[in-house]
């Protein structure tokens, strides 16, 4: 048995038809799917450990309280952060990116300060920013793209200055599946004064992060997006950063003390997790960490390197389709491959490829402003994970390639 | 899912035609229509004389079934009343949510009856909808400014 079918045999919705076809998934950058050992965790937690964790002084309680608190240290070595109170759990990475917006912006920003981004962020990491500046009176500057589709090297030079207070990057583009120059930039960014925060939900599931090495200041993640189930996220934040900062929810479990008009925080990380957390999703969470441990990132990367040149080597041989991201120089692509077919709006080719099993994106991917940048009104993407096959990829290619016929446009 | 009940010859035909994708010279109606989050875009214009619809077009983005069925629209209200035009969104709207239509209702719609089947596809209802929804924003917007 190869690989791919082992992985596969792991995954129940894989193996599930889309009407009368096998299912092709290839819509990994929005949700990958979930293996049973991490459906089976989630079950395990709701039929045997559920209690509300921190609170009770019995044995389910604690219970619970451990499960919860070792996905926050299973986390923090995951990303090999330095202590296990620098994991704050959240929702997703759209919670994270906001709280850090929220608790940290408001207080740093300033009138006249800059927050420098990607014109390649998604909208969780450019809309609250944008409402941090429009708070403050701050400008919000944009590093934009070189001919080759990478962060533009001269923007990441000259745009970071002793004005910027904040800059809020991916590491990997939602659309255009670059590596962004992470370290490079918080190094630059450091050297103003400024942090960086890094949203790292395209690249946490597909190679090994080390927030310690690329010195980030915040980094986030989703869950759902690495085998986990929607609904948890993750925080990382360096201690002092995180202690300096004022809550963002308030409510039970952040508190030390509560006085009629005074309130004593609780330390990290229970200071960013008001209420009751989702403990469930925490333990999806840490399964997740633990089968992906177990493929191992140099498998992870290697088959999605190879799906995704094969892919992008089958596309550029049909002349109709035009492709973004995908002529980079410097080895730093992922799986990831976003595209459009001549004369065909993307909504129609994706309804098309579903007719033939193949789950693709088609929209704006939640970067309006990269698409206007790119001067395309929408795109389609197919995003690949390491139990994609070359099958997948065929199966891809020869749906993409029904496309125009179906719609009476000459091939 | 059937893909040649959805992009059938006439609805691609309608979505290649250019015949109604001009700007009006006079309009005196002009309103847009989005869908946020797929980007279509359209912009419809009406020149609406005396209770009736002189003339109409479209500009704009958009996928096969929003550009087809504003194409259809636009075959179907062009030289009629303000009333019949309304009563045909009416009846197309209705469609689209599944409602039951009488026989000659649905012979109404003409060629617009041919996205029925747009209605069992939750993901593409919007893109149907998208002129439609336009033209009785426009006629509301205009009876608000009266």
């Amino acid at each position: 048995m190869n690989n791919t079918v082992k992985f596969k045999a792991d995954f129940p919705l894989l193996g599930k038809p889309m009407g009368n076809n096998p299912l092709v998934y290839l819509d990994n950058g929005a949700t990958t799917q979930k293996p049973l050992e991490v459906i089976k965790a989630i079950t395990e937690y709701y039929d045997s450990f559920n209690a509300n964790p921190h609170r009770g002084a019995y044995e389910l309680s604690i219970k619970a309280t451990d499960i919860y608190e070792n996905a926050r240290i299973k986390t923090q070595k995951f990303i090999n952060a330095k202590y296990s109170h620098e994991i704050i759990f959240t929702k997703n990475a759209t919670e994270s990116l906001n709280l850090v917006a929220y608790s940290y912006g408001l207080s740093h920003v300033g009138a006249g300060d800059e927050v420098l981004i990607a014109i390649s962020e998604h909208h969780s990491n450019l809309v609250p920013w944008q409402y941090v500046c429009q708070m403050k009176g701050a400008t919000l500057k944009y590093i934009y793209l070189e001919e080759d589709h990478n962060l533009s090297q001269r923007d990441i030079e000259e745009k970071i200055t002793e004005k910027t207070k904040v800059v809020a990057v991916a590491q990997v583009s939602n659309v255009l599946g670059l590596i962004n120059p992470v370290k490079e930039i918080v190094a630059r960014a450091h050297e103003e004064g400024a942090v960086v925060v890094v949203d790292g939900s395209q690249s946490v599931p597909h190679m090994a992060v080390d927030v310690q090495d690329m010195d980030a200041d915040f980094f986030v993640f989703s869950g759902h997006k690495m085998l986990s189930p929607m609904g948890i996220g993750v925080l990382y934040g360096k201690e002092k950063l995180l202690n300096d900062m004022p809550p963002f929810l308030m409510g039970g479990d952040m508190i030390d003390y509560v006085e009629e008009q005074h309130t004593d925080y609780a330390p990290l990380p229970a200071k960013f997790e008001a209420g009751t957390q989702n403990v469930g999703g925490a333990a999806g969470l840490s399964a997740a960490i633990d089968y992906l441990n177990r493929v191992g990132f140099e498998y992870i990367e290697k088959q999605e390197k190879e799906l995704t040149e094969y892919a992008i080597s089958r596309m550029k041989e049909m002349d109709y389709i035009e492709l973004y991201g995908c002529d980079s120089s410097r080895d730093n692509k992922t799986g990831i491959v976003t595209f459009n077919v001549k004369d065909v709006h993307p909504h129609d080719v994706s309804t098309i490829m579903d007719a033939h099993g193949v789950a693709i994106r088609a929209g704006h991917h939640c970067a309006q402003p990269l698409m206007i940048y790119l001067k395309q009104n929408a795109t389609c993407r197919a995003s690949f994970y390491f139990y994609n096959s070359k099958e997948d990829v065929d199966k891809f290619i020869e749906a993409l390639s029904k496309v125009r016929g179906v719609l009476g446009l000459g091939a | 899912m059937e893909l040649d009940s959805i992009y059938t010859e006439l609805i691609s035909e309608h979505s290649r035609s250019t015949e109604h994708k001009h700007h009006l010279e006079c309009p005196n109606m002009s309103l847009k229509g989005r869908n946020p989050s797929c980007g279509d875009e359209i912009t419809l214009e009406l020149q609406v004389e005396d209770g009736y619809i002189k003339d109409a077009s479209f500009v704009g983005i958009g996928c096969a079934i929003s550009q087809a069925s504003t194409s259809i629209m636009i075959d179907l209200i062009k030289g009629e009343s303000v009333a019949k035009a309304r009563h045909l969104a009416n009846l197309f709207l209705r469609m689209i949510k599944r409602e039951e239509l009488t026989e000659d209702e649905e012979e109404e719609l003409d060629e617009a009856f041919a996205l029925k089947n747009i209605s069992n596809m939750p993901a593409r209802v919007k893109c149907a909808v998208l002129s439609w929804h336009t033209l009785e924003e426009a006629f509301k917007e205009a009876e608000g400014i009266q």
